[in-house]
C-alpha cells in the first residue's frame, strides 16, 4: 500500500511547528497507528498519549485535520489523502510536548465536585433507575467536549466553568438515585452552569455518544432554575425559610 | 545532587483498581498516602476490563455460595493457587461490590432491584456482577472519586525505576516525571506494589503501553521472590484483523450472554475439547483449541475463528455489548448484531508475580506489598473471567490496611543511601549519553516477537531455551542503547526503562516455563503433554541472588482438612 503524508506537531510551550512524516499504511489503520509507526521507525521521541487503543480509556486526545477526535478511533480511510493528514495537540490545554498537553486543570475541577453522599439505608435500585445515569458513567474522560467548548476554548474561562465533562459527572451524581448531597449552590455560582450556551458542540465531539447537552446540561440548567428562580419556591423559602 | 523529595508512610505504586483500592484504605488509617501513576489518573489497564467483576451473591442463582466460587477458583487454577488467598477472595468479593455501590457505582440490575450477574466461563453459576461490558471504567471511576476525596497524594505521569532498602527493609523509591524527565525521590516507610501485568513484552496482546511488568522487576530487583511466573494466561478471543488491532481485548461477556464459536467448516469446535462447558469451558482450555483449530486449517480468513452473537435480537446485544457493537463496527466494519467476529488468543494476564502474604500482602521483603496483578497465588495457573476486578478490590483492601499497620509500627522513617541514589539516577540518564545505533523500539520488537513464538500458548525445551538466548542477547543490547531528544516527554526515553522491565520479566516467565516440566493450566508443554502428580505439589520460586536468576520450587501450601473436603465433595 502506498505512503500517506502526515503533518505532526513537533514543539513545547516555547514554540514549535508541523513537522512531515511519510507513513506507509495498511488496511483499517488508524491515525495512532500512524504515530505509533513515526515513534518507532522515525522519531523515538515523539510525546504522544495512549493507552487502550478501543476509545475505553480517553487518552489519546488531539485534533486531526482540525478537528478534536481520538486518534484510536480515526480511520484513515474516512480522511482524505491526497493531502497531509495533520495531528495537533488539543488547543484548549496548555502544551508539554508534541502532542501532549496538560490537562491537570481538569483534574483540579473534579475535586471540587461536591462527592457523591449516599442514604443511609438504601432502599432496591431498578434498572430504570439506573438507564439514566449510566449514560454519563460511561464517560472516558478524553476532554474532547472540553477542548472544543468555545467557553474554555476561545474565551479562556477555566477560572469560572467546569466544562461539560463536570456537567455530565454532575448531572450523574445530582441523578443517582441514592445520592443526598446538596450542590444546587456550586452548580449555579462555583460551576458556571450559566455560561453554557447550549452550542451543542460537546454532544458532537463525544466519542460516547453521550448526550451532554439535551440529557446532562439543561436538565442541571432546569435544576438551578427551579431553585433559584421559581417565584412560588421563592416566596414559600421567605415564608418557612430556605432548605 | 539534590532531588524533589517526598515522604508519605505508605507509597503505592500503580493507581488501577487494586492501587487506588490500597490507598484509600492505607489513608483510612490517618497515614499520609501517595499514589503513583505512570498514566493520568483513570487510565490504567482497569478500564479494559469488560465482563464484569465475580461475587457469589447468588442474585441470580440462589444456589450460590463463597464454597462454590472457591471450588471453581482452585479447579479453574488446577490445584496450585494459594488456597487462603482462594478462600478469602471468594468470601470476601460480595462485600467489596456491595462497597462499591456504596461508593456510587452502578451495577446493572435483576427485574427485583439487585445486583444483576451474568454467566462466564468456568463459574458454576451466575457470578459476574458488570455494567454492560464496561465494568473496569465504572469500578476505577468509582475507586478514582473515592480517592480524590480521601485526602491521598496523586503522582500523574511518574514513573518509579528503582526502590531502596534501609537494612533489608523497604526505604523510598526513585522516579522521574514523564512531563519533565526530572528524578523525584520518595522516602517511606512501606510500598505497595500495584502496578499491573507485563502483556507489551508480547506481539499479540490486549495490553496497554503501561503494562510493562515494572513491579515484577522492582520486586525482583529488591529481593523479593516471584511465584508461578510460567502462567501467562491467552485470553482465546482478541480481535485478529485490522493489523492495527491485533490483540484487543474481546470480553468473554459474549460467550457469557450466549456467543458461539465456530470454525470455517461451521462446527461449534469446542465439542471436541471440551463438551460440557462448550464456549464456558476455562480460558487456557479455549484458547489452545482456537489455536489447534486455526493451525490445523480451520481458522477464519485473518486466522482466527468466529465468535457469533448475532442469534440474539440485537437490541439486546447493543445493551449488554454495547462497547463491544462499536469497537467492531468503528474499528474493522463488522456489525455483530448481524455477523461474526474474527477472533483469537491474545496475551492477557499473568497469573504469576510476587509472592504475597494472603491476609496482609506482604512480600518476602519487609515494608513490601503487593495487590493484584503484579502478584502470584490467587490464580494458580489459570484465572477465570471476572476473578482479577474482584481480586483487586478483596487484596487492594488487604494489602492498603497490612502496608499501614507495617508503616504505623515504625517510629521512624529508615534512611535512603545518597550513594546508592546517585547510581540509579546516573543509570537511566546514561542512555543520553551514549551514540550507537541501539533503539529500543527495535529492541522491544524483537523481544516481542520472540516470546511470541518461542515462550507462547505451546512451548518446548528447544524453544524455550531459544527464547532464553535471545533474551540474553537482548539484554546486552538493551545496556547500549542510546536516546534522542530532551529528558522532557521523551517515550523513546520511557521505553528504555520499561525495556528493562519487559527483559526481566520475559526471562522470569522463560526460565520457570522450562522448569515447570509438565502442562497444566495456562502453561503448556508439547514435550510434556499431561499433568505430572509431582508438579502439582510445587510452585516455581524466582529469586534474585548475587546477581544471578535463581530457580527452585517450594511446596503448594497445604491446605486444612475442612477444604479439602469441600473440594472432594465438589468434584
Amino acid at each position: 500500500m502506498p505512503d500517506v503524508l502526515f503533518r505532526v506537531f513537533r514543539g513545547d510551550a516555547k514554540g514549535g511547528q508541523s513537522v512531515e512524516y511519510a507513513v506507509p499504511i495498511s488496511p483499517g489503520m488508524v491515525v495512532l497507528d500512524a504515530i505509533h509507526y513515526i515513534q518507532g521507525y522515525l522519531s523515538p521521541d515523539l510525546a504522544v498519549r495512549w493507552n487502550c487503543k478501543a476509545a475505553k480509556c480517553g487518552s489519546c486526545s488531539a485534533e486531526v485535520n482540525g478537528k478534536p477526535a481520538l486518534m484510536c478511533k480515526s480511520r484513515l480511510d474516512s480522511l482524505p489523502t491526497d493531502k497531509p493528514i495533520t495531528v495537533y495537540p488539543m488547543k484548549t490545554f496548555p502544551i508539554i510536548k508534541d502532542l501532549v498537553c496538560d490537562v491537570s486543570w481538569n483534574f483540579d475541577v473534579n475535586k471540587k465536585i461536591p462527592p457523591y453522599a449516599p442514604i443511609v439505608k438504601k432502599p432496591k435500585i431498578f434498572q430504570d433507575d439506573v438507564d439514566r445515569v449510566q449514560e454519563f458513567r460511561k464517560c472516558i474522560e478524553c476532554f474532547l467536549c472540553q477542548d472544543v467548548c468555545h467557553v474554555l476554548r476561545e474565551h479562556e474561562k477555566k477560572a469560572e466553568f467546569a466544562g461539560p465533562r463536570f456537567f455530565v459527572r454532575l448531572a450523574g451524581l445530582e441523578m443517582h438515585p441514592n445520592d443526598t448531597a446538596d450542590r444546587s449552590q456550586f452548580l449555579k455560582n462555583t460551576s458556571g452552569l450559566g455560561l453554557c450556551n447550549i452550542t451543542k458542540c460537546c454532544t458532537e465531539v463525544c466519542p460516547e455518544d453521550i448526550h451532554i447537552t439535551d440529557n446532562a446540561i439543561i436538565p442541571l440548567k432546569e435544576r438551578v432554575s427551579d431553585r433559584y428562580f421559581d417565584p412560588v419556591r421563592w416566596v414559600l423559602g421567605k415564608i418557612f425559610g430556605k432548605k | 545532587m539534590s532531588y524533589e523529595t517526598h515522604e508519605h508512610d505508605v507509597l503505592i505504586i500503580g493507581a488501577g483498581g487494586a492501587g487506588l483500592r490500597a490507598a484509600v484504605e492505607a489513608a483510612s488509617n490517618n497515614l499520609s498516602v501517595g499514589v503513583v501513576s505512570k498514566s493520568l489518573l483513570g487510565k490504567a489497564h482497569t478500564v479494559m476490563a469488560e465482563g464484569g467483576i465475580a461475587a457469589a451473591m447468588a442474585n441470580v442463582d440462589p444456589k450460590d455460595s463463597w464454597q462454590t466460587h472457591f471450588c471453581d477458583t482452585m479447579k479453574g487454577g488446577k490445584f496450585l493457587n494459594n488456597w487462603r488467598m482462594a478462600q478469602l477472595h471468594a468470601q470476601e468479593s460480595p462485600d467489596r461490590i456491595r462497597e462499591l455501590e456504596n461508593w456510587g457505582a452502578l451495577f446493572d440490575r435483576t427485574p427485583d432491584g439487585e445486583i444483576l450477574q451474568r454467566a462466564f466461563g468456568g463459574h458454576t453459576y451466575k457470578r459476574l456482577c458488570h455494567v454492560g461490558d464496561r465494568t473496569g471504567l465504572e469500578m476505577i471511576r468509582t475507586l478514582q472519586d473515592k480517592g480524590v476525596h480521601s485526602g491521598i497524594e496523586v503522582y500523574m505521569e511518574l514513573t518509579i525505576f528503582r526502590l531502596f532498602k534501609d537494612s533489608g527493609k523497604i526505604a523510598g523509591a526513585i522516579g522521574y516525571w514523564r512531563k519533565t524527565g526530572e528524578f523525584v525521590v520518595f522516602k517511606v516507610k512501606a510500598i505497595v506494589l500495584a502496578t499491573g501485568g507485563g502483556g507489551k513484552a508480547y506481539q499479540i496482546t490486549s495490553n496497554s503501553w503501561e503494562c510493562t511488568g515494572d513491579g515484577h522487576a522492582l520486586a525482583y530487583e529488591a529481593g523479593a521472590e516471584l511465584i508461578d511466573m510460567e502462567f501467562f494466561q491467552f485470553h482465546p478471543t482478541g480481535m485478529v484483523w485490522p493489523p492495527g488491532v491485533k490483540g484487543l481485548l474481546v470480553t468473554e461477556g459474549v460467550r457469557g450472554e450466549g456467543g458461539l464459536l465456530r470454525n470455517n467448516k461451521n462446527e461449534r469446535f469446542m465439542q471436541r475439547y471440551d463438551p460440557q462447558r462448550m464456549e464456558l469451558s476455562t480460558r487456557d482450555m479455549v484458547s489452545r483449541s482456537i489455536y489447534t483449530e486455526v493451525k490445523e486449517g480451520r481458522g477464519s480468513p485473518h486466522g482466527g475463528v468466529f465468535l457469533d452473537i448475532s442469534h440474539l435480537p440485537a437490541e439486546r446485544v447493543k445493551k449488554k455489548l454495547p462497547s463491544m457493537y462499536h469497537q467492531f463496527k468503528d474499528l474493522a466494519d463488522v456489525d455483530i448484531t448481524k455477523e461474526p467476529m474474527e477472533v483469537g488468543p491474545t496475551a492477557h494476564y499473568m497469573m504469576g508475580g510476587v509472592r504475597v502474604d494472603a491476609e496482609t500482602g506482604a512480600c518476602t521483603v519487609p515494608g513490601l506489598f503487593g495487590c493484584g496483578e503484579v502478584t502470584g497465588g490467587m490464580h494458580g495457573a489459570n484465572r477465570l473471567g471476572g476473578n482479577s476486578l474482584s481480586d483487586l478490590v478483596v487484596f487492594g483492601r488487604r494489602a492498603g490496611a497490612g502496608a499501614a499497620e507495617y508503616a504505623r509500627k515504625l517510629s521512624s522513617f529508615p534512611t535512603l543511601d545518597s550513594g546508592e541514589l546517585e547510581r540509579s539516577a546516573k543509570d537511566m540518564e546514561a542512555p543520553f549519553q551514549r551514540s550507537g545505533n541501539e533503539n529500543p523500539y527495535q529492541i522491544h520488537r524483537e523481544l516481542q516477537e520472540s516470546m511470541q513464538s518461542l515462550v507462547g500458548i505451546f512451548r518446548t525445551e528447544g524453544d524455550l531455551k531459544k527464547g532464553i538466548s535471545k533474551i540474553e542477547e537482548l539484554k546486552q543490547r538493551a545496556a547500549k542503547v542510546a536516546v534522542k531528544g530532551e529528558r522532557a516527554y521523551n517515550p523513546g526515553w520511557h521505553l528504555v526503562g520499561d525495556l528493562k522491565s519487559m527483559l526481566t520479566v520475559s526471562e522470569t516467565v522463560a526460565k520457570a516455563a522450562l522448569a515447570r516440566q509438565e502442562s497444566r493450566g495456562a502453561h503448556s508443554r508439547l514435550d510434556y503433554p499431561n499433568m505430572d502428580e509431582k508438579f502439582g505439589k510445587l510452585n516455581v520460586v524466582v529469586s534474585h541472588k548475587n546477581g544471578e536468576m535463581n530457580i527452585s520450587t517450594s511446596p503448594v501450601p497445604e491446605m486444612p482438612e475442612e477444604l479439602k473436603r469441600l473440594l472432594a465433595e465438589n468434584k
